[in-house]
């Protein structure tokens, strides 16, 4: 337990160590969150709710998504399969540590960190400038849950796609088709509720749902009682699911090593 | 070749992550010195010392804030795409070759980047093929290749448009026995063969003692030796050792003009100055010897002397 | 003046064919930069599928704009967006082997890589394009194609300028790289959809002052004959060329003052 903390705090670290980063960062989400934003009241020009989102929802919806990119790490993350690549996993697979578990630490520990200060900033900026919906206290508390249950999820798939570097060279080509699909389908280029309705089902089911649009939606109060509770067990499944692939996947990985060599 | 009068450079540095606080640093203080066409040359200093900024403000990388700079004729800073023609530079830790495309591929831009003639660059790749032994992996891409080849390549590169000044920054660093001796036989041939002037900066001892005629030390910014390697040891290569192996152990000997630093059974380590003979005579007439041996002074120790006591 | 593209012709013909090599690991590089490119039209048609018109914009114009922002920032992109490693070169001092070299140094930086997996980009807005002109009507005369054709080059330059001038943070901290990705890539995002549907103050500060909307937007309002629903001048139409080259000198003037803050201020 001693150790996991020490790994998050390396994991906090990693990030923190770049102030100007982290400002930069701010900015380019901003930017990017005004183009979103204008972009989508112009479609509530013409209508008045979409998929059960109205205006004030999309405009809410463009912020939370901007401010969660980074906590979620949505887009490539590179660190496992960089190790993997220079080789220095082998002698990560020697100690007594699993790796999974250290690089989930990490993760946790990094989070945090993304939610505090790439986070905030952007909302915040967006709440200067457009009119906002904030959640009830209830709801503000679930959004929370979910949103460390979308961290859990989005590292699930994160380690295993990291994990392709096992068997591939370069696997850039592998991480940049990961990134485009949690992308798209969570919610985060545009919210699932603009999708055609058996598509926005699918994008629930599956994982990637779970990612972005799932804690928008217990934001933005979608979703009450039961429904929430359901969401909320779904992305909790997931993050088992996939982090217990992700061991799979690991053990495949090991045997390899060990028998063919790095 | 090189002339370099009352050169200076001086930075600004800021400390710390958001407000930072300016902090000046005299990095290079006001050296002066010549190098003749044809030298091979050895700048050596402590990490911090001022090396790497002198070679800068050498190359034309960087522009010097006070004093006279003038290499091949030309001021690097105001002149640096001439001078580039002229001169080669090879960083260690710095990869110049492109990462992804073979070795061979690499020269080809570079004949064009330089505007090498042909059958020059014909020759040259010929020649530098066959001393180097670079056929076994020039048609490799760079980023697969090993520390020692790399260097290899990189060497290369920085000789192919026949240049007449040669700058090194740690070029033998993390290479192994094998690879360091071909680079300095490399360095030696291209000097004494092409009258190329070589300067290097180096943390190897073993490149300065096997390579360098002559060796500038600089340390906080300022030249504290400028003279052949002779010239040192004779300065400060006061003390040699002389090691006398007596036919049994016995008590540090107690000799005129000498100081027992180590003993070690029958084995006993005796600093001295002056005349190894005179010393040898005083301990045979004071007790038994077996064996014994004359140690000169190594440069790391006369460095490492220069740089705690300074000049 | 030849001299420069000889070398770097010679620079993307080795990179083509070294990269070729790993025929496994090109082709998901290039399904990759497909995709995530993409994905942005995707966006496109999911917002029409719920809206016919975007303002006054109907799915076949936005994608015209999408088309030719796309495909022109795929061109900068392709043939410099490696400015993006831009910092990492400064912080491990490759720099410097650039300014050792008898060339100008943002032409080496440019002619340092080429990364063909990047054409993906121009093709899949290749794809959208004739998506686009299948479902609009434009009354072409000899005005709408020059300025149609004056406006891909001069696209490709404004964006390079400000993909240049965003570089040159690195000379002054090797951290801040990404402000510059909220200027090109955010820069050719909003060049993707029509300009009327940003606030004002928006439209001032990317729009003209980083003269993102000259990228597409002017020209094409000229060639569909569409009314501006700004209002604006329509000289504005035929201004594009004019305010690259403008970019273009400003661009080159920061980067000289970078190199010489390197030169005086060390690396």
């Amino acid at each position: 337990m001693r150790l996991d903390w020490e790994i998050a705090k390396r994991g906090w670290r990693r990030y923190a160590a770049y102030p100007w980063a982290t400002a930069a960062g701010v900015f380019t989400n901003t930017i990017f969150g005004l183009l979103q934003a204008y972009i989508l009241i112009a479609v509530y020009r013409h209508r008045t709710n979409v998929g059960g989102f109205d205006a004030a929802d999309a405009v809410t919806y463009v912020w939370l998504a901007q401010s969660m990119i980074m906590t979620v790490y949505v887009f490539g993350w590179w660190e496992l399969a960089l190790r993997i690549r220079d080789g220095s996993i082998a002698t990560d697979l020697l100690r007594p540590l699993d790796p999974q578990r250290y690089w989930l630490a990490y993760d946790l520990g990094r989070a945090p960190y993304h939610f505090l200060f790439r986070g905030l900033p952007p909302f915040a900026l967006g709440a200067l400038i457009f009119r906002l919906h904030f959640p009830s206290p209830l709801d503000a508390l679930a959004f929370l849950l979910s949103l460390v249950l979308a961290v859990l999820v989005s590292f699930g798939f994160r380690f295993i796609y990291n994990s392709a570097a096992f068997w591939l060279i370069d696997v850039r080509g592998v991480i940049t088709l990961a990134t485009t699909i949690v992308v798209f389908f969570s919610g985060m280029a545009i919210p699932l509720r603009f999708f055609p309705h058996v598509l926005r089902e699918v994008c629930y089911a599956l994982p990637f749902g779970s990612i972005i649009q799932t804690p928008v939606d217990v934001w933005l109060g979608k979703r009450e009682g039961f429904a929430l509770v359901g969401v909320l067990a779904l992305q909790a499944a997931w993050a088992l699911a996939l982090l217990g692939l992700g061991r799979l996947v690991l053990r495949g990985a090991t045997r390899k090593l060990v028998v063919q060599g790095g | 070749m090189i002339e370099v009068e009352q050169l200076s450079k001086r930075f600004v540095v800021r400390r710390g992550r958001f407000r930072r606080e300016r902090h000046v640093v005299q990095a290079v203080d006001g050296i002066s010195f010549r190098v003749e066409r044809g030298e091979l040359l050895g700048y050596l200093g402590p990490n911090g010392a001022g090396k790497s900024t002198t070679i800068k403000m050498l190359t034309g990388i960087l522009v010097p804030s006070a004093g006279r700079v003038s290499v091949a004729g030309l001021d690097p800073s105001r002149r640096r795409l001439e001078l580039a023609r002229r001169i080669g530079a090879m960083f260690g830790q710095r990869v110049q070759l492109w990462w992804d495309l073979p070795l061979l591929d690499s020269f080809e831009l570079l004949r064009h980047v330089y505007k090498v003639p042909t059958d020059r660059y014909r020759t040259n790749l010929a020649r530098f093929r066959e001393v180097l032994e670079l056929d076994p992996f020039i048609q490799t891409p760079v980023r697969q290749l090993s520390l020692g080849q790399r260097i290899r390549g990189e060497l290369t590169a920085a000789m192919l448009h026949g240049p007449e000044l040669l700058f090194l920054d740690e070029p033998t660093i993390g290479l192994d026995v094998v690879a360091k001796q071909r680079v300095r036989e490399f360095l030696v041939e291209i000097n004494r063969r092409d009258g190329v002037t070589v300067m290097l900066t180096t943390h190897d001892l073993g490149d300065i003692e096997r390579l360098c005629d002559r060796l500038l030390v600089i340390d906080h910014g300022s030249l504290i030796w400028d003279g052949a390697i002779d010239q040192l040891k004779e300065r400060y290569g006061e003390e040699r050792t002389l090691i006398v192996d007596l036919e049994e152990p016995a008590a540090p000997l107690a000799v005129d003009g000498a100081r027992v630093e180590r003993v070690d059974g029958p084995r006993q380590w005796l600093r001295f100055r002056g005349s190894a003979s005179e010393l040898a005579s005083r301990v045979a007439a004071a007790t038994r010897i077996v064996d014994l041996q004359v140690q000169e002074p190594d440069i790391e120790e006369i460095v490492r002397r220069i740089y705690s006591q300074g000049v | 003046m030849v001299e420069p593209i000889l070398v770097w012709r010679r620079l993307v013909g080795a990179q083509i064919r070294s990269q070729l090599q790993y025929r496994a690991s090109f082709t998901l590089d290039v399904l990759g930069s497909f995709w995530i490119s993409f994905v942005d039209f995707l966006v496109v048609l999911t917002i029409f599928h719920n809206v016919s018109r975007l303002n006054t914009w109907t799915v076949h114009e936005v994608a015209l704009l999408y088309a030719l922002s796309s495909i022109t920032f795929a061109v900068t992109d392709l043939l410099i967006g490696h400015l993006d490693q831009f910092p990492q070169k400064i912080r491990d001092g490759s720099f410097d082997v650039v300014l050792v070299r008898p060339r100008g140094t943002l032409f080496q930086i440019v002619a340092s890589d080429f990364a063909t997996r990047r054409a993906a980009k121009a093709l899949q807005g290749g794809i959208v394009l004739v998506y686009a002109l299948g479902g609009v009507t434009i009354h072409w005369n000899v005005w709408r194609v020059l300025v149609l054709l004056a406006s891909l080059p001069s696209a490709v330059v404004i964006f390079a300028s400000v993909w240049v001038m965003g570089a040159c943070i690195a000379f002054w901290t090797t951290d801040g790289g990404e402000f510059t990705n909220a200027f090109t890539y955010g820069g050719t995002s909003m060049a993707q959809y029509p300009f009327d549907v940003y606030a004002r103050w928006l439209r001032r500060f990317l729009g003209y002052f980083v003269p993102l909307a000259f990228v597409c937007y002017f020209p094409v309002l000229y060639v569909l004959g569409k009314r501006d629903p700004l209002g604006l001048p329509r000289v504005l139409d035929f201004a594009s060329p004019a305010v690259a080259l403008a970019a273009a000198c400003v661009a080159g003037s920061v980067w000289r003052f970078a190199v010489r803050h390197y030169r005086s201020a060390g690396g």
